[in-house]
C-alpha cells in the first residue's frame, strides 16, 4: 500500500508567523491568549482570544493579494510557501496533475463576509443589502472553496483540490482527505493543512450565546485552562498550518526530510447534538481505534496525546473518557497536552496545526505542554504535562479533533521505520 | 474493486418537489425559473431565480428543528429523508457505524446568517440566536441529517462552489471502497436571500435579463450569464454487494468513474483543467469516450465558459459526437446542489432510456460544434457522463453505468 | 442594577418555548408541566439558553449564567427569574 509521508510544515500561529516561532511558543510554555483587541470586546461575555500579530506584507504576500484574500486564504497562502520551501520540493519541476490541494476551514471567510455585510447592509440598517457597495472580492469570500483554490495557485497544483468544512474538525479531516488521494494513487503530493480567522464580531456573539467561551477576561493570559478545576470554557484563536505530504517511498527517493508518516486516520459522527457531548466519547473512542489499526499500531505503542483540551467542562471529560476507553490502562500512562491552553481554539485551522505541533515533537523529542494547568480536576486523571514541556522520543502520537456537528477525529502520526503489529 | 452503487434519490428541485414530479417536468421542458419571491428584488439588476415552490417545512421538519434551522438546511432534511426512504433501507438493519455522510456547501446557510447578522448590528449581541454557532456553516447538513437518522460513520462536507455535488459522490465512493456498507451523500443548497444574491452579483456572472425564458441560454448565442437556484439532490451511494444482501430494490446505476482537477494559473498558458478531468473520469470507469451515450453539461451560460466547455467536449467526443445536455436550464444553477441534481437526473435518464432537454435554448450557437438536445430524446442509454465546474477553477467529472 | 419587578408566567415560558425551540412530539406543553425536566419535555441547554435569551430581551432582564444547569423544570426557572435573582440589565 502506498503510504504517507509528511515533509514539509508552514505555519501562521499567535505568538508568531512560522514555524521557528511557533515551536519557540509551544515548548516555552508561553500563552499567545489576550484580551481582543481587533474590535471593541467589551459588549461580550467573553472577551479573550488568541490573535496573531500578522503583517500581510512583512509575511510576503503582495499588495493585489493582500486585496484579493480574506485574512483565513492570506494565513494559507503564507504557510504554503513556508511549507513548500521547507520541503526542499521544486515543484515546477513536477506534474502539476499530481499535485492536489485539501484545506479545512470550519468558518471560511467569515471576518470578511462580516465586514463587507457591515458596508452593504449599512450597519444591519438594510435588509435588503445594497449591491452598488459590494466588493469584487465578495464572492469569493462567500465561498470558501476559494482559499483550496489560493493555494492551489500558490503551490501550482492542477489536481484534485478542495475546502473540508466539518466544523472544528476540519484541520484533522482535510489532512485525512489528502492522505486518502496519496494512498489510493490519485495524487503523489497534497497541499493539506487547515486556515481560519474566525475572530469577529458575528463569532465573539455566537459563541457567547452558547457559554461555550470563558467568560475568565481578568486574567486573558491563562484564561484557556484545559483539564483544570477552574477551566470555563475555549478561547478563541486563529491561525494556520500548511503541511507538504509525499508518497513515502518517492520522498525517501529524494532525499527528502521526513518529519513522520501519517500513519493512520479515521472519523465518525455522535449523531447525537449539533453541540453536546455524550461523557463516554464513544465515537471518539471508535475513531481512535479505526485509526489505530489502520495503522497497525497497538494502543500502548502510542508514546504521546496531543488532545483536543478545548478547556469545557464537557469536552475534558469527554476526550478522557475515549482515551481510556480506547487505550486501557496504557492511557494512564500516555502524557496527554492540549496546546490549546497557549494558542486557543482556532476552530477548523487547529487540528492541522496540532498535526504540525505533533511532527515537530516527533523531530525534536519534545512535549509540549498544558499551560495553566495549576489546579488538576480531580475527576481528570491522567498525565497532562502541566505547565512545562518534557523531554520525551516518539515513535508514534496521536492526535484527536471534536467538533459541532457531533465529528469526531482521530490521526496517527508514527516514524515510517517502525514495527507494526 | 467494490462496486459503488445509487439506491436511493431525493430530490427538491425548483420545478418539481420529489424524484417523479421533478423527472415528469423535466422530460416535458418545463422551467422552474421565475421572478424571485423570496425577498423583494426588485432594486437588483437580476431578478430571476429557481425557487423551491409548494415546500411547507411543517409538513417535513419536526417542530423542534424548525428554529434551528435554515430552509436550506430543511430541503435536505426532506431530500434525505426520501432517498433513505427510496431505498427502502432500515439504517437500525445496517452495522453500526456503518453509514456515513458527505455532503457538499458553498455559502452556507445564508439565509439564517444573515438574519444573525442583521440581530447583531443592527440590536446588539443579545440578540444573536443560540443556534447560530451552527445553523449557518458549511457542516450544517451533513450534521443534521447524521443526528436525525442516528448516523455515525465517516462524516465529511467537501467545498468546491459548484462541482461540490460531484466531488461529495467521489468521495462517498472512498468510503465504500474502504468497506462503509452506505453513505448518504449529494448536496442541497438555497442563497435566494438579499445576502446570498449580492455576493453572486458582485461575481459578475449573473444574467440580468430578467425574462424567465430568455435569462440563462448555456451554448446559445444569446448566452449573457446565469440564473441561481435552489435545491439539490441527495442520493444513497451503497455498497453494491451489500445492496444486493438486503434485496435493495433499485439500483440506479453505478458510480464507475471520478476525477477532479484545478485549472492552471492564470498566465502559465496550460489549458483548462476541465479535459483532463473528464479524461481521468473516463479512465477510472475503464471506458473510452466512445462508450459514453450522453452528457450532463456544465452550463455556465457566461459565453467564455460555453466555448470552453464546448471546446473540450469536440476534443473529447469530435464534432457533434455525443449528445449534450443541460436539463439545469430549468432549474437554475444550484450552486453546491447542482452537480449532485445533475447525476441524479443522469440515473433517471439511463433508468428510462430518455435524454432530458435543454430547455429554452432553441439552439446551440454554431460556433459551439456539440450535438445540444433541446427536446426530450429517446436513446438506449449506458454510460453518461457529468461535468461540473465551480468558481475559482475547480472542474469535476462523474460517470454512471446502467 | 437592580432586582426586578417582571412576573413571568408558565404560560409566557411555555409560549417562549415554542417559539425559541419548537415543541416535542407528543409532549403537550399545555398540560401539568411546571415539575416535569426540561429533558423530558424534549429540551436540551441549547434549547434552553436559546429560551433564557428570549426572556432576557423581551422583560430586559439579566438570568445568571447558571440558571441554564441549575433550572433543571419550568418550575424551577420560573422560581429562579421570579426571585429576584435575576436583575435588570
Amino acid at each position: 500500500m502506498r503510504r504517507v509521508a509528511i515533509t514539509g510544515l508552514g505555519v501562521v500561529a499567535p505568538g508568531g508567523v512560522g514555524v521557528k516561532e511557533y515551536w519557540n511558543l509551544l515548548t516555552a510554555g508561553r500563552t499567545a491568549t489576550r484580551r481582543i483587541s481587533f474590535y471593541d470586546p467589551s459588549p461580550f461575555r467573553s472577551q479573550v482570544a488568541a490573535e496573531c500579530d500578522f503583517d500581510a506584507l512583512a509575511a510576503g504576500l503582495s499588495h493585489q493579494e493582500i486585496r484579493r484574500l480574506d485574512r483565513a486564504a492570506q494565513f494559507a497562502v503564507v504557510s504554503t510557501r513556508e511549507a513548500i520551501a521547507d520541503s526542499g520540493l521544486d515543484l515546477s519541476a513536477l506534474d502539476p496533475g499530481r499535485v492536489g490541494t485539501a484545506v479545512g476551514s470550519a468558518v471560511g471567510c467569515t471576518t470578511s463576509l462580516e465586514r463587507e455585510y457591515a458596508v452593504v447592509s449599512d450597519g444591519g440598517r438594510k435588509w435588503n443589502v445594497d449591491h452598488e457597495y459590494a466588493v469584487p472580492e465578495l464572492y469569493r469570500h462567500f465561498v470558501p472553496s476559494s482559499i483550496a483554490a489560493e493555494v492551489g495557485l500558490a503551490a501550482g497544483a492542477e489536481g484534485p483540490a478542495a475546502v473540508v468544512s466539518t466544523g472544528c474538525t476540519s484541520g484533522l479531516d482535510s489532512l485525512g482527505h489528502a492522505v486518502e488521494l496519496i494512498r489510493e494513487g490519485t495524487t503523489d503530493i497534497m497541499i493539506a493543512g487547515a486556515t481560519e480567522a474566525p475572530i469577529s464580531p458575528i463569532t465573539s456573539a455566537c459563541f457567547d450565546a452558547i457559554h461555550a467561551t470563558t467568560p475568565r477576561n481578568d486574567t486573558p493570559e491563562s484564561s484557556c485552562r484545559p483539564f483544570d478545576r477552574t477551566r470555563s470554557g475555549l478561547v478563541l484563536g486563529e491561525g494556520a498550518a500548511i503541511l507538504v505530504l509525499e508518497e513515502l517511498e518517492s520522498a525517501r527517493r529524494r532525499g527528502a526530510h521526513i518529519y513522520a508518516e501519517i500513519a493512520g486516520f479515521a472519523s465518525r459522527c455522535n449523531a447525537y447534538h449539533m453541540t453536546g457531548l455524550k461523557p463516554e466519547g464513544l465515537e471518539m473512542a471508535e475513531a481512535i481505534d479505526a485509526a489505530l489499526a489502520e495503522a497497525r499500531l497497538a494502543p500502548d505503542t502510542l508514546d504521546y496525546i496531543n488532545a483536543h483540551g478545548s478547556g469545557t467542562k464537557m469536552n475534558d471529560r469527554h476526550e478522557t473518557g475515549a482515551f481510556k476507553r480506547s487505550l486501557g490502562d496504557h492511557a494512564y500512562r500516555t502524557p496527554v497536552s492540549s496546546i490549546k491552553s497557549m494558542i486557543g481554539h482556532s476552530l477548523g485551522a487547529i487540528g492541522s496545526l496540532e498535526i504540525a505541533a505533533c511532527a515537530l515533537a516527533m523531530e525534536h523529542g519534545i512535549l509540549p505542554p498544558t499551560a495553566n494547568l495549576h489546579e488538576p480536576d480531580p475527576e481528570l486523571d491522567l498525565d497532562y504535562i502541566p505547565l512545562v514541556a518534557r523531554e520525551k522520543k516518539t515513535d508514534a502520537v496521536l492526535s484527536v479533533g471534536s467538533g459541532f456537528g457531533g465529528f469526531q477525529s482521530a490521526m496517527v502520526l508514527a516514524r515510517p521505520e517502525r514495527s507494526t503489529s | 474493486m467494490t462496486t459503488a452503487v445509487v439506491t436511493g434519490l431525493g430530490i427538491t428541485a425548483p420545478n418539481g418537489l420529489g424524484t417523479e414530479d421533478y423527472w415528469k417536468a423535466t422530460l416535458a421542458g418545463e422551467s422552474g425559473l421565475g421572478p424571485v419571491t423570496r425577498f423583494d428584488a426588485g432594486q437588483y439588476p437580476s431578478r430571476i431565480a429557481g425557487e423551491v415552490s409548494d415546500y411547507v417545512a411543517e409538513d417535513h421538519i419536526p417542530s423542534r428543528l424548525m428554529p434551528q434551522t435554515d430552509h436550506m438546511t430543511r430541503l435536505a432534511l426532506t431530500a434525505a429523508d426520501w432517498a433513505l426512504a427510496d431505498a427502502g433501507i432500515d439504517t437500525t438493519d445496517m452495522p453500526e457505524y456503518g453509514i456515513g455522510v458527505v455532503t457538499a456547501a458553498s455559502g452556507g446557510a445564508v439565509e439564517f446568517g444573515q438574519r444573525e447578522l442583521q440581530n447583531l448590528w443592527s440590536k446588539g449581541k443579545e440578540y444573536v440566536s443560540a443556534y447560530q454557532s451552527f445553523a449557518w456553516f458549511y457542516a450544517v447538513n451533513t450534521g443534521q441529517i447524521s443526528i436525525r437518522h442516528k448516523l455515525r460513520g465517516p462524516s465529511g462536507v467537501l467545498l468546491t462552489e459548484q462541482a461540490g455535488g460531484i466531488d461529495s459522490l467521489g468521495h462517498a465512493r472512498r468510503h465504500i471502497r474502504k468497506g462503509f456498507p452506505a453513505v448518504i451523500s449529494g448536496g442541497i443548497d438555497a442563497a435566494i436571500c438579499p445576502w446570498g444574491w449580492v455576493p453572486q452579483i458582485a461575481s459578475g456572472l449573473m444574467s440580468t435579463v430578467n425574462d424567465p425564458a430568455r435569462a440563462y441560454l448555456p451554448f446559445s448565442e444569446e448566452a449573457g450569464g446565469y440564473v441561481p437556484g435552489e435545491g439539490g439532490a441527495i442520493l444513497l451511494v451503497e455498497d453494491a454487494e451489500s445492496a444486493r444482501t438486503r434485496g435493495a430494490a433499485t439500483v440506479y446505476g453505478e458510480i464507475a468513474g471520478y476525477a477532479a482537477t484545478l485549472d492552471p494559473a492564470p498566465g502559465t498558458g496550460r489549458p483548462p483543467g476541465l479535459r483532463r478531468a473528464a479524461e481521468n473520469a473516463l479512465a477510472d470507469a475503464g471506458i473510452t469516450a466512445g462508450d459514453i451515450d450522453v452528457v450532463f453539461a456544465d452550463a455556465a451560460g457566461v459565453p467564455d465558459l460555453d466555448r470552453a466547455e464546448a471546446q473540450t467536449l469536440t476534443a473529447l467526443f469530435g464534432a457533434h459526437g455525443v449528445p449534450v445536455t443541460a436539463p439545469k436550464t430549468m432549474t437554475g444553477r444550484l450552486l453546491a446542489g447542482g452537480a449532485a441534481l445533475d447525476v441524479a437526473t443522469a440515473l433517471l435518464a439511463l433508468r428510462d432510456g430518455v435524454v432530458p432537454p435543454t430547455a429554452n435554448v432553441g439552439a446551440a450557437d454554431p460556433g459551439h460544434t456539440i450535438d445540444l438536445v433541446t427536446e426530450a430524446r429517446e436513446a438506449n442509454l449506458r454510460h453518461a457522463l457529468v461535468l461540473a465546474r465551480g468558481h475559482g477553477g475547480f472542474n469535476a467529472a462523474l460517470v454512471v453505468r446502467r | 442594577m437592580s432586582t426586578t419587578t417582571a412576573t413571568v408566567t408558565l404560560a409566557d415560558l411555555t409560549r417562549m418555548l415554542r417559539e425559541s425551540a419548537g415543541e416535542e412530539e407528543g409532549i403537550d406543553l399545555d398540560g401539568d408541566v411546571i415539575d416535569t425536566p426540561f429533558m423530558e419535555l424534549g429540551y436540551d441547554s441549547l434549547a434552553l439558553l436559546q429560551v433564557i435569551g428570549q426572556i432576557q430581551r423581551e422583560y430586559g432582564i439579566e438570568i445568571p449564567d447558571d440558571a441554564v444547569v441549575d433550572a433543571e423544570t419550568p418550575g424551577a426557572l420560573l422560581a429562579l427569574i421570579n426571585s429576584g435573582r435575576a436583575t435588570a440589565a
